[in-house]
């Protein structure tokens, strides 16, 4: 019988499995169809669903400074709301009016970015295992934001705050909390007191600076976290928000008055999409969409439970306690304490296993974990136990050995990004990892300056969207000479290619690796200190912002 | 510098279709919540009903057993009677509802809202209400002719202090 019920449970999660990899296969189809358009246009540094996260942040600022500045006029009477939005809108059209304007298109677009950023990384299954906290944290903010942009229509008391109000009032009465109904409180002009509006200001102002605090909780196990998007996508954003607020102001919708009902509204949808249902189902329906909704969202990572590998693990003997791996680490899983071994060291690296998700940048920045040690067994001070630098290293050799001619490639790769199946090739050797980040640019020395191949090739997520979330920058930043461990001098960089590409990007990366192979063939085989780089392949414009894709795809 | 001003162009053109749906869905479609032809009557109040027992006065035997500070002579059980509601409209019965009193001890105040789309018109009005169950009929009734316009919100409201319903 239990046999049974193991079985069937196991069955039940292999659906549930297969249904979820379908659905996020279909999603991130959609997905990567309109971020290749935007790759075009705006290049994979700047690609706005690259910056879901960091925009919301952003519109949350554009909104606050509009507000403050529209809460300088606002009244907090029945009849001085409407008349000092009104004057705002007409008489201070300059100013007020673009402020009023940019005040709800950038809430309205906070939504739309916030809705896409949940839908992204539930496509790329970026919320569950370690990730869970960032995902709930992030469904209970959506209630704020909500909260925050529905109570701002309230205030300013024409016919669709009249229509909100009454509609909120109506809904929350479904629920069996209240003592008195609240739409008592709208159920003709005489029952609005100004008191009303001094409350609904200190709301519109307290949920969303709880909304702030949210966000702020909501990046807080995420080191390094994004919360600003490229200047150049705030400078377009705000542009595009400022020529439409002054093109087509935000108006209100005649003045509020009780005594008559509300007959056509022109809702903001993105705000009150869900109200034409309390009218046309029923309150209960609407909560349970909105209750429902949320708690499934908020158990989603557990439907089913993502394992993750192994986590990574410190050999005490060769942690020298320098930080690196501490510094890197894009989840926090690595903390640094005070040593407790004896060894000459202030202090030790730890791994939190409930953090990690075995990604091995960690690994990738232990200065320890390089193929050039032989005196002793390779162990790195933080290793991974699934793919350990000893295997990595062995792997290495596997994968070159074989390789042939003047122009054999090495080429490293990350296993969230795109497959690399079909470029190993002859000369083509291919070696997986689990963040192109967890490779020390010790191997990229180790390959070159020993004869192992003639050039290597990084292969990572699109810039911007590393899976791993900092892997490509990092990486980057190592081969600059910006960030320990540093790629060695002595390596020439003509004969590294880094290649940041999405997954759609699987035809620009062969004609990458074509060319880039050409270029080793008219290089000849690396000679010590005899292949120095040209001027215009330096280190920092090798691996900066190059036009030529034969080095870099981004 | 043509792939530059392709790329900017492409930008250009996110940017507009961006900024074209945040105008377009902040205010459109329109939304028809309610008939323009039709007025609205709602019905709301909130009142005790009568306490569910008679106060009794306590016995001169039965005050000697309390403690000194706690000697009130008259004693009232704490829940209230439902409020029972009726609303008839050109002698239609349009809502009728025993609305119970709130709270855990029931000791709270009976409310109601509820809201009837009608077509404009005259109408004659009707409202009932009983709140105490030792009284076998209705002890508050009033009737009205009433005219409501397109869109008019009508109250039907009580105040047990103010003499019964009251007609907004």
């Amino acid at each position: 019988m239990l046999r049974y019920l193991v079985a069937q449970s196991g069955d039940e999660i292999f659906r549930r499995r297969a249904l979820l990899k379908t659905i996020q296969r279909s999603g991130r189809l959609a997905f990567t169809l309109v971020e290749h358009a935007f790759d075009h246009a705006f290049g994979p540094r700047i690609n706005p669903f690259y910056h879901l996260g960091a925009l919301s942040f952003f519109f949350f600022w554009v909104v606050t400074a509009s507000g403050i500045y529209l809460f300088i006029f606002f009244e907090t009477s029945i009849e001085g709301a409407y008349r000092s939005v009104e004057y705002l809108t007409h008489e201070q059209w300059y100013l007020g009016s673009v402020a009023r304007s940019l005040h709800r298109y950038a809430s309205d677009a906070m939504v739309i970015v916030v809705l896409l950023h949940l839908a992204r990384e539930f496509v790329l299954d970026r919320y569950r295992g370690v990730r869970w906290y960032a995902w709930i944290t992030g469904v209970l903010l959506l209630w704020f934001l909500y909260a925050s942009g529905i109570g701002g229509y309230w205030l300013v008391w024409d016919r669709l705050a009249q229509y909100i109000a009454v509609v909120t009032a109506e809904w929350f009465d479904w629920l069996p909390i209240f003592g008195e109904p609240m739409a008592r409180n709208f159920l003709n002009n005489a029952a609005v007191s100004d008191r009303f509006f001094s409350l609904l200001s200190f709301l519109h102002i307290g949920i969303p600076l709880f909304l702030l605090l949210g966000m702020w909780i909501h990046i807080l196990r995420i080191s390094v976290a994004k919360t600003n998007p490229p200047r150049a996508i705030m400078i377009g954003t705000l542009l595009a928000l400022t020529v439409l607020s002054a093109l087509y102001p935000a108006l209100s919708q005649g003045p509020a008055d009780l005594d008559t009902v509300v007959s056509v509204v022109r809702p903001d949808w993105f705000y009150l999409a869900l109200y034409p249902l309390i009218d046309v189902w029923s309150p209960g329906v609407a909560w349970g969409i909105a209750g429902g909704g949320t708690l499934l969202l908020m158990i989603l990572p557990w439907l089913p439970r993502r394992r993750e590998a192994a986590a990574a693990v410190v050999s005490l003997p060769n942690c020298n306690g320098c930080g690196r791996c501490f510094a890197d680490c894009p989840y926090s899983a690595v903390i640094m304490l005070p040593r407790t071994d004896g060894l000459p060291y202030d202090s030790q690296a730890s791994v939190n296993p409930d953090l990690c998700t075995a990604c091995g940048i960690c690994v990738g920045a232990c200065p320890t974990a390089t193929p050039f040690r032989r005196k002793t067994e390779l162990i790195a001070g933080i290793d991974m136990p699934l793919l350990a630098i000893r295997t990595i290293r062995e792997k290495t050799l596997t994968a070159t050995t074989k390789l042939e001619g003047q122009d054999r490639v090495l080429v490293y790769g990350c296993q969230p990004g795109i497959d690399l199946t079909g470029l190993a090739q002859k000369g083509v050797g291919v070696l997986t990892l689990p963040c192109v980040a967890a490779l020390t640019p010790s191997f990229i020395d180790f390959v070159i300056t020993r004869h192992h191949a003639d050039g290597v090739m990084l292969v990572g997520c699109a810039a911007g969207d590393c899976y791993h979330r900092l892997g490509v920058d990092w990486t980057e930043q190592r081969l600059a000479g910006q960030r320990d461990p540093y790629l060695r001098g002595r390596v020439p960089r003509e004969r590294i290619a880094t290649a940041w590409v999405a997954p759609s990007g699987a035809k620009r990366l062969t004609q990458a690796l074509d060319a880039f192979r050409s270029r080793l063939r008219d290089m000849g085989p690396y000679q010590k200190g005899g292949s120095l780089p040209p001027p215009s392949a330096s280190p920092s414009s090798n691996h900066g912002e190059v036009s030529d894709a034969a080095y870099r795809l981004g | 510098m043509l792939k530059k001003i392709m790329r900017y162009s492409g930008q250009g053109l996110f940017y507009g279709l961006f900024v074209s749906v945040i105008g377009y869905f902040s205010v459109a479609p329109a939304y028809v919540h309610f008939p323009a032809d039709q007025a609205l009557i709602k019905v709301s109040f909130s009142h005790a009903g009568q306490p569910l027992e008679e106060c009794r006065v306590r016995t001169a035997e039965e005050l000697e057993k309390l403690p000194p500070n706690m000697r009130v002579p008259v004693v009232c059980g704490r829940e209230r009677s439902p409020v029972k509601f009726e609303l008839e409209l050109d002698g239609e019965l349009l809502y009728r509802a025993e609305l119970p009193p709130a709270g855990l001890s029931r000791d709270g105040a009976s409310t109601v809202y509820q809201r009837f789309a009608v077509p404009a018109g005259r109408y004659r009005l009707r409202t009932r209400l009983n709140d105490s169950v030792r009284v076998p009929d209705f002890n508050y009734t009033q009737e009205t002719d009433v005219t409501v316009v397109p869109g008019q919100v009508f109250v039907v409201d009580f105040n047990a202090h103010t003499g019964g319903f009251v007609f907004k």
